[in-house]
């Protein structure tokens, strides 16, 4: 790293170490989706429980000994463990996701509907976030040691605040008592602001807190310092040096970002009566519908190890010192 | 601009943060194509007194002066945008440390380009033109490829180098230089402070701050030294280094080990042990066993997609009983990973280590623990080295016992006896060493190294850390111990005057291999291999004894 | 000594704004206290919930089950501090009640979360390169269900209940957790002070016992601070979707769940359970901060 790289063979080592990260990415993001089908596959079968119960609504739905039979035959659970499992494999790599046990219709056909909708409102609530984490921490280093305090029990509180609770609060103040705004979430832009509301804050909150850390550590940098030797204005610095600084930990967090979204959706979807992947996966999770919530795991895994590979392309364009590691 | 007239001016200048003062009543003048270099250790208010001369002394800082004249105007009372137009145009600063005084995100190329923009200077491409003159004037090669690098793509000197063109763009008539050649080998520090010299010459003023003496010895016109936030003493370079009247300039030079010889004290402060000592250090009997000895060793590293980096090529030497081996070379040179070896803490790809005459290196480490007693070691970071949770009393009776107690009152007369062997307060033994100072810190380090009563120590850069004067100290305490206990020293370091002041002997390493070895005295003398000449040459003042 | 010393008007914005908050003589006590006031604060919130947890009849005025439905749906007044709900229930009893099972079910997941935790990060720390390669590879797994989505699974296989709350939330919080201690332990292995102990002989597994588990150890009172906190609001959370504590228990999060219904009736239903789960969460992190700043020295 304290050497001057050779100038010949560079691009070469670039490419075929641009090959392999690929690879390995590619390779990553395939075993865990094999992990999460099957932990949940054998998770399922550990558990005391019969799956052809849930099919038939659960284990107060009182099914008879016919269609609990009827139903293993249709789902292919009477077959031996072993070939369960492989076909259960064979039929996820070809994309097919089952039949949902409560809804009766492919879950690929359900998720396709669900995703767009929650796509929009984590879209929107990661956006505003951004900006309110960036807003915050820029007054904050500009307004000295009461702005910066200010701002640091602002993000801790934030950060605190549950979905459900924020959700709440937002629809008592501008809902019921104000009336501004629906209660329930359309894809209206009125239905939409306190469902993005709700889900940006905490983040924002969160998300604050590294960019300020970092964005402050920028300004008292040697390379800051040089800077304003060479007649930069503190604008200047913010502008050209400390910001850049600030959004490399914004970027590093974009996993912990899509945790807290997804989270989020299952219960702001919830609360404003929207449809989405949250909303649907608890219901599936309250009616065990196993292939349902099969289906919202692997997606949001899969989206996942996506999010990943880009956060650290990301960070290694932005970042020259990441590249070699 | 007035040409006879100082480009800066400093009456009385007083910098205090908070309630805390930090610079006293200075005052200073610097003309046209002068060199003033204000030297002193870490807390003397060099760096503030630099900073404040363009406005940036820091959060926190009160700054007052009679007269405040840079580049021909008088500071006091600047608007904000009055200095930034001085900044970079008149006076151009350069920092320490040019890895963090680069922004890493950016290209070097724009980071010179902000210099020009800033003022106003001629269009973009003008600009860009003009940034790769400034790289080729700074002495880098492929001026255009380097201006598309990133600081962390470079080494240290090119970053200072580069450092350097974007400090004087825009050809300032003054050039501020904190540390410029601090962080760097001193065959690089040699290049770049050649580099400044050729800024002096063409007319600009400068201002060169320094914790080292012998390093602006070339440079200075006139020094001034600076203690406790006040200047002690300052005049001609010639008159401050050859006839210092102050006690603490006396002390500092007296505290550069260079052409002292061995075992002459560098500071006034060390006090020497009371008890008679030896004429003469324990001779070892020539052609007796040494106690340490390495032949033929070899060790690579792998590295991620690239070939493998051997560090230490076909590295051979002997320690005797009593006596000092220094080890001297720059950063990159296998110094440290040859101390690794002879410390059986990495096993060597070829070759072996033998300690007292049995083999050390080829045995299992359940074979070596037993006689690791014999064997001591301290670090440039004593700090990094201790266990964060024990105190400094703890830390002995852990030494002491052989890991059988971490408490002190076990061992508390122990304990004592050895924390007065090496100066050390024996309330101390209570403190947290992150509490202590880089000295003391030291000094507690040497006493745990002494605790299992070893009879080689292996110092790598004990003392690159420190202030001259600490440094001064305790090189003064690694002699005394030596000739109390009959220690042999392993002594790596990067200084050659160091070097030169602690060996008896002396290896010089270039790239994992020994390039010259040889009795101290005869290589410092005539050094026979290129490489040797090429670090005496860069080190003022080694040769000559000043 | 000097006739006229000038005191440089502070043209640089940031030395202005730093010389005008020098603290005037006699305000700096005032400041001390200022700057720790969140720390006390939060301290004494914790200090309350436990102590509400641990004696909730001290505390509370009413039967936090006793129903009463001529005093249904009271606003918060004299009568009933936080006010009542669809019952007649006294909500800030049911608070005080509350606290206990709330706490309780956040410590015991963060206990399981550290404890996962510390048993995957130790064997990837310690275990070699397969082990760390393997433990590695677990964690990814975990962590590509993020949040609540692997509580939501782990309830959708194990079923509802206190119980499945519990395991679920510390399932959650434990690959981060581990992540942490390994990358702890690794860089506790490879430091100048395991260097120093071998060089003076000590044995692999006394280094290991004596300096690298104390140190990497201590900053788990910082995790399990910031987790407890972490893990009431997780919990909560499972609660309020109706996968934890069934609705007549004093639980924050059923309350929460209870309340929802009558948003509109009832605000302080909502709001007052909801406050004591943001106060919580807040409190662990401000004290966790200064736990790891009073442990960084």
């Amino acid at each position: 790293m304290n050497q001057p790289l050779p100038a010949g063979g560079r691009s070469t080592r670039v490419a075929g170490a641009a090959a392999r990260w690929v690879l390995g990415k590619i390779g990553g993001g395939l075993f865990v989706l094999w992990a999460v089908a099957t932990a949940i596959f054998f998770g399922i079968r550990m558990i005391p429980g019969d799956p052809a119960e849930a099919i038939m609504g659960g284990p107060g739905s009182q099914a008879s000994a016919e269609a609990l039979a009827q139903a293993r035959a249709d789902y292919g659970l009477d077959a031996p463990l072993y070939v369960q499992y492989f076909s259960q494999l064979w039929r996820l790599s070809t994309g097919d996701l089952g039949t949902s046990y409560s809804l009766k219709t492919p879950v690929s056909e359900v998720l396709g509907e669900l995703v767009p909708p929650t796509l929009v409102l984590a879209v929107l609530a990661l956006l505003v976030a951004w900006a309110l984490a960036l807003v915050v921490a820029v007054l904050s280093t500009r307004s000295g040691a009461l702005g910066s305090a200010l701002a640091s029990g602002l993000e801790i509180v934030s950060a605190a605040v549950p979905h459900f609770w924020l959700a709440s609060v937002l629809i008592m103040l501008f809902a019921t008592a104000l009336g501004w705004l629906p209660p329930v979430s359309t894809n209206a832009p009125a239905g939409l602001v306190l469902p993005v509301a709700t889900l940006a804050l905490p983040l924002a909150g969160f998300l604050g807190q590294v960019m300020r850390d970092t964005l402050e550590a920028a300004h008292r940098s040697p390379f800051a310092l040089s800077a304003r030797a060479r007649g930069e204005s503190e604008t200047g610095v913010l502008l050209r040096h400390s910001l850049r600084h600030a959004a490399l930990p914004g970027i590093a967090l974009s996993g912990w970002a899509f945790g807290s979204l997804l989270s989020g959706a299952v219960v702001v979807e919830s609360i404003f009566a929207r449809p989405g992947l949250g909303r649907s996966l608890l219901s599936a999770v309250t009616a065990r519908d196993i292939p349902m919530v099969t289906g919202v795991a692997l997606l949001s895994a899969g989206a996942y190890v996506v999010i990943m590979a880009f956060s650290d392309l990301a960070e290694r364009l932005a970042d020259p010192r990441m590249a070699g590691s | 601009m007035n040409a006879t007239a100082p480009l800066l001016r400093v009456e009385n200048l007083d910098v205090a943060f908070g309630e805390t003062p930090v610079v006293l009543d200075v005052s200073f003048t610097v003309n046209p194509g002068e060199c003033l270099a204000l030297v002193g250790e870490s807390g003397s208010g060099k760096s503030v007194t630099a900073r404040s001369l363009i406005g940036l002394a820091g959060p926190g800082s009160t700054v007052r002066a009679n007269a405040l004249e840079v580049a021909g105007v008088d500071a006091r009372g600047l608007s904000q945008r009055a200095w930034r137009s001085i900044r970079g145009k008149r006076v151009g600063f350069i920092l320490q440390d040019a890895l963090t005084s680069l922004d890493p995100l950016r290209k070097i190329g724009k980071e010179i380009d902000d210099a020009l923009r800033l003022h106003g200077s001629g269009s973009g491409a003008a600009r860009a033109a003009r940034v790769v003159e400034l790289l080729e004037a700074v002495g880098l090669d492929d001026p255009v490829r380097r201006a598309s690098q990133r600081s962390g793509e470079l080494s240290g000197g090119m970053r200072q180098r580069a450092l350097i063109a974007s400090a004087i763009a825009l050809d300032p008539a003054l050039v501020i230089a904190d540390e410029p050649t601090t962080a760097l080998d001193a065959t690089i520090a040699a290049q770049v402070m050649d580099l400044l010299g050729g800024l002096r010459a063409a007319g600009s003023g400068m201002l060169l701050i320094s914790h080292d003496l012998a390093a602006v010895a070339n440079l200075a016109d006139s020094i001034a030294v600076m203690q406790g936030g006040r200047i002690v003493e300052s005049g001609p370079a010639e008159r401050i280094l050859g006839d210092p009247q102050h006690p603490y300039t006396r002390a500092l030079l007296a505290a550069v080990p260079a052409g002292k010889p061995r075992f002459a004290p560098l500071s006034p402060a060390s006090t020497r042990a009371s008890t008679p000592l030896p004429d003469t250090p324990q001779e070892s009997q020539a052609g007796g066993r040494p106690v340490l000895r390495a032949e033929a060793l070899s060790k690579s590293f792998t590295v991620p997609g690239g070939p493998d980096f051997a560090a230490v090529k076909d590295v051979g030497f002997e320690l005797h009983a009593g006596r000092t081996l220094g080890v001297v070379g720059e950063s990159g040179s296998g110094k440290t990973t040859t101390a690794r070896m002879a410390l059986g803490l990495l096993a060597p790809d070829a070759g072996t280590v033998e300690l007292f005459g049995e083999p050390w290196s080829q045995v299992p480490e359940a074979a070596r623990r037993t006689r690791r007693s014999a064997l001591g070691a301290i670090y440039q970071d004593p700090l990094s080295s201790f266990d964060p949770r024990l105190s400094a009393g703890a830390l002995l009776a852990d030494a002491l016992s052989f890991g059988a107690t971490r408490n002190p009152r076990k061992h508390a007369a122990k304990i004592s006896e050895l924390l007065a062997l090496v100066g050390l307060d024996k309330d101390l033994a209570g403190r947290n060493p992150a509490t202590l100072s880089g000295g003391q810190r030291q000094r507690l380090a040497i006493a745990r190294a002494l605790a299992p009563n070893p009879r080689v120590l292996i110092c790598d850069e004990p003392v690159s850390a420190l202030d001259v004067s600490i440094q001064a100290q305790v090189l003064d305490l690694l002699d005394d111990l030596q000739r109390r206990l009959g220690l042999s020293y392993l002594f790596i370091s990067h200084d050659l005057s160091v070097i030169r002041h602690m060996s008896d002997e002396v290896l010089v390493m270039q790239g994992g291999k020994i390039v010259e070895s040889g009795p101290t005295e005869a290589v410092f003398t005539a050094p026979a291999h290129p490489y040797t000449r090429t670090l005496l040459a860069a080190s003022p003042g080694v040769v000559s004894g000043r | 000594m000097s006739i006229e010393r000038q005191e440089l008007p502070p043209g640089d914005p940031v030395l202005a704004q730093h010389t005008a908050k020098r603290p005037a003589p006699g305000t700096r006590g005032l400041r001390a206290v200022a700057a720790r006031l969140p720390l006390l604060l939060s301290a004494a919130v914790l200090a309350f919930f436990v102590l509400a947890a641990l004696l909730p009849n001290v505390l509370a005025p009413f039967d936090p089950l006793a129903i009463n439905p001529v005093d249904a749906f009271s606003p918060p007044g004299a009568a009933h501090l936080l006010g009542t709900d669809e019952s007649g229930r006294d909500i800030y009893s049911r608070i005080i009640h509350g606290a206990r099972p709330s706490l309780l079910i956040g410590a015991a997941a963060t206990a399981i979360g550290l404890g996962l935790a510390l048993l995957l990060g130790t064997i990837a720390g310690f275990g070699g390169k397969w082990l760390d390669f393997g433990v590695g590879r677990i964690l990814e797994v975990l962590f590509a269900l993020p949040g609540l989505l692997l509580a939501l699974v782990f309830i959708a296989l194990a079923g509802p209940g206190v119980g499945t709350t519990v395991v679920a939330v510390g399932l959650t919080t434990a690959p981060g957790y581990a992540r942490m201690i390994r990358a702890q332990i690794i860089a506790l292995r490879t430091s100048p002070m395991v260097e120093a102990a071998t060089v003076l002989g000590r044995s692999r597994a006394k280094i290991l016992a004596t300096h690298i588990l104390p140190n990497a150890l201590a900053p788990i009172a910082v995790l399990g601070t910031l987790g407890l906190g972490q893990a009431v609001v997780w919990a909560a959370s499972l609660s309020f979707l109706g996968l934890g504590s069934p609705p007549p228990a004093p639980e924050w999060g059923a309350m929460l769940s209870a309340g929802r219904t009558y948003l509109a009736l009832a605000w302080w239903m909502t709001f007052f359970p909801g406050l004591a789960i943001v106060l919580v969460a807040a409190a662990s992190t401000v004290l966790s901060r200064a736990l790891k700043t009073a442990g960084a020295r």
